[in-house]
């Protein structure tokens, strides 16, 4: 029998949905094999397929079928808008905004491209996790050639005033009559529950995933308005307008546009009832355990997402008991991190390391129903009472003000190979 | 060969004889799942750890004022995300630990780690505190049967808060010339440079062996101490600025 579970890690990643896209994909496995370069039936099978995807994709994202990229990943299509974008337009400037919660697909091509000379400017989110259009307006000058700002941040799930930053730029490119700076967004985490119509939306460069909207993983893809002048970073066969080399990812392909489009046709009656569910969590833990505070913003926030800090415990131990009873949720804990640091995005938003190092992350999904909510309401709080009681904290709530420096990790604290 | 299986932990289901004289092994199926490296065992911690972590032994329970212990030791910040406090209880004619309390924020390994260590103190009667005092992290990974690398700092802690805590002994039953004073060990004799300073430098940014000597002088006129000066400049350097990147 297989065991229980009850899986809260949907922005994480989330299971293929089984009846529509995994048999779907299924065949594109062997008996439709094709290369889609290759002219004979089964490569114009697959190019079908291709275009079949595009089409769906294209009819959420209401573009033009030309203006999709498939990547590997999202990160990959993150790293083909930032460096391809200023690849080709380093003669026009080298400055890039991009904001301190972006996902590291993000800041690590970033890091890359400041040795290489870029600028790399920092727009810092507020207190509430939300970025301020002001503070974009004081950074744009005539040398950026690009802004990429999240549509939604991967941890605390807070929504951002995309509209009114891409307003920014626009008026900044109007008064100054220039093409730049371009606007990119990743939209991994909002494309499930939010509008992406890019011209709705205004942006000129967009990254999608498939494995957070029940796709397969293994493939992402980038948006890139006509007449975005940009670079590819891989290179060779000349697939996908050039910009995007090697043999196309057919199962990934079709499972993505299955996906999108099934997820986005049970969009607002599957919003209202995960919203339902997460509600019932949220009231449920700050009911049930004291001294927990929530991280994000507490309206502007997917509908999906819970980020709690639960005082005096640590995160990585609260996860491993939960996951003893197959309850699975994520931390930004440092312990639970390859190399001991605290979530990034909740330092940014200025939480102190204590509190972050107790931070837990329910993400729910389609899978999720009210009896798993139950479940976690009803074992949470004995968990949390067990881990205080070994536990020789007792914070105060209110040392928001204070955030840890470095300093504050010396504790006569030797290293421990001596 | 049958040690080489043994070895590689591959079993022989009917061992047949096979045209090239091979024997026609059979690798066993295994779930895929986390592994660790030390015990193999199918969890990312050991099976040590895991039942200290979730069936910890002697943390303290109760108010601290009634149980009346003789003395308390405390390690770490709740922003570096590790904190222990223990508390002893000490027979003053053997000088043996006859009673060990705790308490622990931190990870699985923490936590398992000074469950583990209040074990290994207390058992057989108690330990005396001359040995107790001599307890390395290394004697804790091995009782826990191992530790993810990255996770080997938190194990550093309990052994750390034994030893403020037998410190504490020391100054409350007036032993003073037995107290041991640490992080303020003398790396250099000749100028004096401890380990508390190297820490210093580095997070004041002087990250290479170089930078720290320009501002310490340590191992100038010393070279003996230079292997460990680098290796504490490697260890403090990666705590506050992240791995080294290879």
């Amino acid at each position: 029998m297989k065991k229980k579970f009850f899986y809260f890690d949907f922005a994480s990643t989330t299971p293929i949905e089984k009846k529509y896209v995994f048999n779907a994909m299924k065949t594109y496995f062997s008996d439709e094999f094709g290369n889609s370069s290759s002219l004979y039936s089964l490569g114009r099978h697959a190019k079908i397929a291709i275009e079949k995807s595009l089409g769906q994709i294209s009819d959420v994202l209401r573009c033009k079928q030309d203006e999709f990229v498939f990547t590997g990943s999202a990160t990959e299509a993150d790293n083909l808008a930032i460096a391809g974008v200023a690849m080709a337009n380093k003669e026009k400037g080298h400055k890039i905004i991009v904001s301190n919660i972006e996902h590291k697909g993000i800041l690590s091509i970033c890091s890359v491209l400041k040795k290489q000379g870029f600028e790399i400017l920092e727009l810092k989110v507020k207190k509430n996790g939300l970025l301020n259009p002001k503070d974009l307006e004081n950074l744009i000058d005539n040398k950026t050639i690009l802004v990429s700002l999240t549509y939604v941040d991967s941890e605390t799930g807070t929504i951002q005033p995309i509209k009114d930053l891409v307003g920014v730029v626009k008026r900044f490119r109007k008064e100054k009559k220039s093409n730049f700076p371009y606007f990119h967004t990743d939209a991994s985490q909002a494309a499930l529950y939010l509008d992406v119509a890019v011209d709705n939306l205004g942006i000129d460069l967009m990254t999608i995933s498939a494995h957070k909207m029940y796709g397969p993983k293994g493939i992402g893809g980038l948006y890139v308005r006509r007449g975005v002048n940009i670079k590819p970073i891989i290179y060779g066969g000349g697939q996908r307008g050039s910009l995007r080399s090697g043999t196309e990812n057919i199962p990934g392909i079709v499972g993505f546009g299955e996906a999108f489009s099934l997820a986005r046709k049970n969009q607002k009656k599957e919003t209202i009832r995960i919203k339902k569910l997460r509600d019932k969590l949220e009231y449920g833990i700050f009911k049930k355990i004291p001294k927990v505070i929530l991280n994000g913003h507490p309206t502007k926030r997917l509908p999906n997402f819970l980020n709690i800090s639960i005082l005096d415990i640590e995160g990585e131990a609260l996860l491993l008991y939960l996951d003893k009873l197959g309850i699975m949720v994520s931390t930004g804990s440092a312990c639970n991190s390859q190399n001991l640091e605290p979530s990034y995005i909740l330092s940014a938003l200025r939480r102190p390391y204590e509190f972050i190092h107790g931070s837990l992350r329910f993400s729910l999904g389609k899978c999720n129903e009210d009896f798993h909510i139950n479940f976690v309401l009803k074992n949470l709080p004995t968990i949390v009472k067990k881990l205080r009681a070994i536990s020789p904290l007792n914070l105060p709530l209110n040392i928001n003000k204070k955030v840890s420096e470095p300093k504050a990790f010396i504790g006569g604290q030797t290293p421990h190979f001596f | 060969m049958s040690q080489f299986l043994k070895q590689h932990k591959i079993s022989i289901k009917n061992p047949k004889v096979v045209l090239s004289g091979m024997p026609k092994i059979k690798i066993k199926k295994t779930k895929p799942d986390i592994v660790n490296k030390f015990t193999g065992d199918k969890w990312v911690y050991s099976k040590i750890v895991k039942s200290h972590f979730f069936y910890p032994k002697n943390f303290l329970v109760g108010d601290i004022k009634k149980l009346n212990f003789d003395v308390e030791g405390i390690i770490g910040s709740p922003a570096c995300g590790d904190v222990m406090r223990v508390w002893l209880k000490i027979d003053p004619k053997t000088e043996k630990i006859k009673k060990f309390k705790w308490r622990t924020f931190g990870c699985a390994s923490a936590i398992a780690a000074t469950s583990i260590l209040s074990v290994m103190v207390t058992e057989k009667g108690g330990m005396k505190i001359d040995r107790a005092l001599k307890i390395k992290p290394q004697d804790i990974m091995k009782r826990l049967g191992g530790l993810p690398d990255r996770k080997i700092h938190c194990s550093v802690l309990g052994d750390k808060a034994l030893r403020i805590a037998i410190n504490n002994w020391f100054k409350k039953t007036e032993q003073y010339e037995r107290i041991i004073i640490e992080g303020s060990r003398i790396l250099d004799p000749n100028t004096k440079v401890t380990e508390a300073d190297i820490e210093e430098a580095v997070l004041e940014g002087a990250t290479t062996l170089e930078a720290v000597q320009k501002r310490t002088k340590v191992g100038i006129g010393y070279s003996k101490c230079i292997l460990e000066v680098e290796e504490l400049i490697k260890f403090y350097r990666e705590k506050y600025y992240g791995p080294d990147k290879k």
